[in-house]
């Protein structure tokens, strides 16, 4: 379980989380939702240690995760999709996954399951990543974090500008981690999106927490969501 | 052959040609290493590294150091304690450049402006503690062997080609770490992205010190090379760091590719003006080149255009 407790962190001397808490459960995806500049990106980049947590604790099972340097958070299982992708354009779609693989020790079977979760990616493997579609693009930058085999999953709005089958394809295997042993955190702007897979939605206002609410109330009080970031 | 003579000049004797591409050909390799230092670290690191020449003149001063150790401890011929300042030197002069890493760039966040004004101030710290312990003399280091290769019209010296060879061979050893080894796959994710290299558990600041340390090895080998050609003294570093810059500017900073067609055309250009004209000479149209190239080509000839 990651736990984030009371947790501050700027961005120069621009305060950007404010007390910000949150629980993550294996097998559970915790969805955050938020306005545009709310803090969602922030939470997760603090998560990875690559924005400092000035004040608060990050635990990860219990192992205080807070100060480590940003390179020995992913060894300790936290794999990460970031906004945009960000895949490592120039290198082939085998050396971006070789990268993934390399972060804890992973081997050839786990490379397997991933071209067998993502197929497409097999006929593409000497591919520059940078010449992929934007679908092809997103499944790789999950195929290459979930090579970790995590135990924390955090994904930053991993269906932005896809087609409707793409959004349909990750959204699927967002929902077969769902009872296994990766608590998923997702940031998504969809607010239905959000609402078909999450378990638990966390609001976010300024950079603070506001309110966790079952994914079944909020599908059933619409009005929540309009209150937090306008729309319904 | 007739057309020859309406040229309006007298070509160059074809001895003095063949001097010239020979003479361009070592200083090609030497300088194709040399700038390849400075572009892996520009490439990965987006630091100007203006005290590149001084690692270079580091290795110089101290293969002289160990030939004349080895020399004077063993008695041993002098391919000994060149072979023993060939690992030496740039192992000592990586050291010095992974300490000068961890010292000064990394307190600057490798800040692109704040490096080129630090390397500027260690390129003058590593020059004055030359002359300060190893003095204003220019000392020779003796070849590790003696042949001479014979050409239609003079014989050559076989050692010259033997640095030709032994360049290409470790260039392409280079080449080979970066394209196909895992520590090549982690520089170049570090180089393409750091923040995402660091969310995949690489320690940017370790590759950083590794890069630097590497770039500086390359140049105190292309030295430990050279010394037996030029002799080893405090002030040898400007030119290699000139050449260097315009090799990699023509090339394109960061371009593996760039920097070994460029050097290889700076070499022979340089080598050919030198011999048959003039060294002034060369050095005048070199830079002329590169000015043209950053007015019609910013990036360089095989450099990516910036976004």
């Amino acid at each position: 379980m990651l736990t984030l407790k009371d947790v501050d962190a700027y961005y120069g001397n621009v305060q950007v989380l404010r007390g910000m808490a949150l629980q993550a459960r294996a097998g559970e995806i915790l969805c955050l939702l938020g306005r545009n500049g709310a803090g969602k990106t922030t939470t997760l980049k603090t998560i990875m240690g690559l924005v400092r947590a000035q004040t608060g604790t990050i635990t990860l099972d219990g192992e205080d995760i807070t100060a480590l340097p940003a390179h020995s958070v992913p060894v300790r299982g936290i794999g990460y999709v970031p906004q945009g992708r960000r895949l490592f354009a120039e290198m082939t779609v085998a050396e971006n996954l070789e990268i993934g693989l390399m972060t804890r020790g992973r081997g050839r079977d786990v490379r397997e399951r991933m071209l067998d979760l993502f197929p497409v990616l097999r006929d593409r493997l000497k591919q520059v990543s940078g010449t992929l579609s934007g679908g092809e693009q997103q499944m790789l930058a999950m195929a290459r974090a979930l090579c970790l085999e995590p135990r924390v999953l955090l994904l930053d709005e991993p269906t932005e500008g896809l087609q409707p089958s793409m959004i349909a394809l990750i959204r699927d295997v967002v929902t077969q981690l769902k009872g296994g042993d990766t608590a998923v955190i997702l940031v998504e702007q969809r607010v239905e999106a959000v609402l078909s897979v999450a378990d638990r939605v966390l609001f976010i206002e300024n950079g603070a927490p506001r309110e966790t609410v079952d994914a079944a109330t909020l599908r059933a009080d619409p009005a929540l969501v309009q209150r937090y970031v306008g729309v319904g | 052959m007739d057309f020859l003579s309406y040229l309006p000049f007298d070509l160059p004797h074809p001895a003095l040609l063949l001097a010239g591409v020979l003479e361009g050909t070592v200083l090609a390799a030497v300088l194709a290493l040399t700038a390849l230092g400075l572009s892996i670290v520009f490439g990965i690191m987006r630091v100007v590294n203006v005290a590149h020449g001084e690692f270079y003149m580091l290795g110089a001063v101290l293969a002289w150091f160990v030939t004349t150790w080895v020399a004077a401890v063993t008695g041993g011929p002098p391919w000994l304690g060149f072979a023993v300042a060939l690992v030496i030197a740039p192992l000592v002069v990586g050291a010095i450049a992974a300490a000068t890493d961890w010292l000064v760039l990394k307190r600057l966040n490798y800040d692109p402006e704040a490096t080129i004004v630090a390397t500027i101030g260690i390129l003058y710290i590593i020059q004055q503690l030359a002359l300060t312990f190893y003095g204003p003399y220019a000392r020779p280091v003796e070849a590790p062997f003696d042949f001479r290769v014979a050409t239609p019209y003079f014989g050559y010296s076989g050692y010259k080609l033997v640095v030709v060879g032994a360049a290409i061979a470790l260039m392409l050893v280079v080449w080979l770490v970066l394209t196909r080894t895992r520590i090549g796959l982690v520089m170049r994710a570090t180089q393409y992205d750091r923040e995402t290299a660091q969310a995949f558990g690489i320690p940017v600041d370790k590759v950083y010190a590794g890069v630097f340390a590497l770039g500086a090895g390359l140049a105190a080998i292309g030295a430990v090379l050279i010394v037996p050609i030029r002799q080893a003294d405090y002030l040898m570093g400007g030119d290699p760091l000139l050449l260097s810059f315009i090799v990699v500017i023509l090339g394109g900073l960061g371009s593996l590719r760039g920097t070994l067609v460029a050097a290889l055309f700076i070499g022979l250009a340089d080598g050919l003006i030198s011999t048959i004209y003039d060294a002034t000479l060369a050095k005048i149209l070199a830079t002329l080149l590169v000015a043209m190239v950053l007015v019609f080509r910013p990036q360089g000839l095989f450099g990516a255009r910036a976004a």
